[in-house]
């Protein structure tokens, strides 16, 4: 008897022991982050956010050409791919959320999902960014290619399955009830969804934005590829720049000094808390909206 | 007169409900030809290139055309393996323990840390494992690429082990702990394997994910021009080699990211389609 008790007692220390050293690895990202930058956030203080000049070699560090380039592709993408991100919700929630043509599309976005960031990258390189220089090249703008605009665009196909499919969810939860009220009254599908569907369901639609959002913010390996990796202020919207994860990805294997690495680690913690504080928003919302 | 207003308004209305419909439509065709696009590119152009020697040799200096990806894909298992390893049991476990102990202070907590975790933008995780491993060990090295991508794994796991657990009927547990066996036993050999396809579901839906994950590995497993299973060296990966290749200016190279691309679509699309066989065949509950 005693000796269940033992493997008893021992098999639940094992397991909390295991969930102890998960939250602790998470403590432990953000030690790092604290702990990697207080030597670049000594130095600058508030003005290693508010910089503008990035010059490794005079020793000026100042990120926000990366948090400016971050957020401009990322709202950008967003702007891009919540058009379609919402008719593929619609479209599976609504119009077809049953049926064998529904479940081949759903497996087709789940493919979507499942590409690498690499390949995206690798596609948009090669075929992307020539389509967007023909752009340029028809509104007057150097044909560079590569940049901002390029990068939100690869960013925008690549979160599509992201919102879709958290809208979609929502979508799918909205009483039936409510829904054949509105028919019964004569109302035709566009008006259910209109008046019915994105009332009930706006929280949980915005939250899947959020996500979306949270998702293009960290985005690194297609971004990195097609954004031109420059490291000034982005002045419109094609020209070449970086954001905070492309400029990770192109200097922290090559930063020499200690305050370099500090500065780059800084960086990797403002991305960090901008994305959590993203996350956590958008799971909020969920979490009102499914109780 | 008013009687044509109202039908006027009808035709508008219906008119309204079609084109909606109609670009809802247009709008997923068009959402979805990315897919076809990037697909028909990768496979075009690299499946000529897939052949024995690809797959078996090394890759030639440049100017040199031929040669092959075998430390990449090499790298790449070695670097799955090590990540699988690290990561099953603690997101098992966790998983596990979000289910058992729904509502305690302690899963309340550990829910949260795996959200955290989750939302953690890749790149960060690689820093973040360069400082915690990399630094202290002295040089890139396999094993610290096996964990950063350990870290992506563990939520993974971790949800999709508690969704499955969640499932079960309660009933079964009872029964087990009726028949006057332990917990500890309850929990290993009944609830674990009752809910094992679901695991083993999020492990492969994990792995694929991993497998493409480049950031990460940049500044930890690094990359090496040849094959390695020391885990103390840098090790190269199928990912890191396309990233690396793609961006630069030979044809050669070019040629190279082409076909290892390939290789790691195939990977990930066999890894998916296995699992959604798996959860379809031996879903019990």
């Amino acid at each position: 008897m005693n000796k269940v008790l033992n493997f008893d007692t021992g098999f639940v220390w094992s397991m909390r022991l295991m969930a102890l050293l998960v939250i602790g690895l998470v403590v432990a990202v953000g030690y790092v982050l604290v702990q990697g930058s207080s030597e670049a956030f000594q130095k600058f203080g508030l003005s290693f956010i508010t910089g503008r000049e990035w010059d490794p070699i005079m020793g000026s560090y100042g990120s926000l050409p990366f948090i400016v380039g971050s957020l401009l592709t990322a709202f950008l993408a967003l702007l891009i791919s919540i058009p379609f991100s919402m008719s593929i919700a619609l479209y599976l929630g609504e119009f077809a959320n049953k049926g064998k043509i529904s479940a081949i599309f759903t497996s087709l976005v789940e493919l979507l999902a499942g590409i690498p960031s690499v390949i995206y990258g690798f596609w948009a390189l090669f075929y992307l960014v020539p389509v967007v220089r023909w752009i340029q090249e028809r509104l007057d703008i150097p044909p560079i290619g590569v940049g901002i605009f390029s990068a939100a665009l690869i960013l925008a196909i690549m979160i599509i399955p992201f919102s879709a499919s958290i809208a979609r969810e929502v979508i799918r939860m909205v009483p039936v009830g409510l829904k054949e009220a509105a028919y019964a009254l004569g109302a035709t599908r566009l008006e259910v969804i209109k008046d019915v569907v994105l009332p009930v369901g706006k929280s949980g639609i915005f939250a899947g934005i959020m996500l979306a959002l949270g998702r293009a913010l960290g985005e690194t390996m297609a971004v990195t590829m097609v954004i031109g990796n420059n490291n000034i202020m982005p002045d419109s919207l094609f020209s070449p720049a970086n954001t905070i994860a492309s400029l990770l990805a192109n200097e922290f294997a090559e930063a020499d000094s200690s305050l370099y690495v500090s500065s780059l680690v800084g960086l990797g913690l403002v991305l960090f808390v901008m994305t959590a504080l993203i996350n956590f928003l958008g799971k909020m919302l969920i979490r009102r909206l499914s109780k | 007169m008013k009687l044509v207003n109202r039908k006027r308004r009808t035709a508008r209305r219906y008119f309204l409900d079609r084109l909606v419909r109609y670009s809802v439509y247009f709008l997923c065709g068009v959402a979805i030809l990315p897919l076809f696009f990037i697909f028909g590119f990768i496979f075009s152009k690299g499946i000529t290139i897939l052949d024995w020697e690809f797959l078996t040799s090394l890759p030639k200096s440049i100017g040199e055309s031929g040669g092959g990806v075998v430390n990449a894909i090499t790298g790449s298992l070695y670097l799955v393996g090590i990540a699988a390893s690290v990561a099953i049991p603690l997101g098992v476990a966790a998983g596990t323990y979000l289910s058992e102990y729904r509502g305690s202070k302690l899963a309340n907590i550990l829910g949260q840390a795996v959200d955290v975790l989750n939302g953690v933008p890749s790149i960060v995780i690689g820093l973040v494992v360069y400082e915690l491993v990399v630094l202290p060990m002295g040089g890139f090295s396999a094993i610290s690429g096996g964990i950063a991508l350990g870290m992506i794994m563990i939520p993974v796991i971790t949800r999709s082990t508690e969704e499955t657990l969640k499932m079960l009927p309660k009933s079964l547990k009872e029964a087990s702990l009726a028949l006057g066996a332990s917990y500890a036993t309850t929990v290993l050999r009944v609830v674990l394997p009752a809910g094992l396809t679901g695991i083993i579901t999020g492990i492969l839906v994990s792995l694929a994910r991993v497998a493409g994950e480049t950031a990460p590995l940049l500044f930890t497993a690094f990359g090496n021009p040849f094959v390695n299973l020391d885990p103390l060296k840098p090790v190269s990966s199928l990912p890191a080699l396309i990233f690396n290749y793609a961006v630069s200016p030979y044809e050669d190279w070019h040629r190279l990211a082409w076909g290892s691309a390939c290789v790691l679509l195939l990977g990930i699309l066999a890894l998916n389609l296995f699992s959604r066989w798996l959860s379809r065949r031996y879903r019990w509950y």
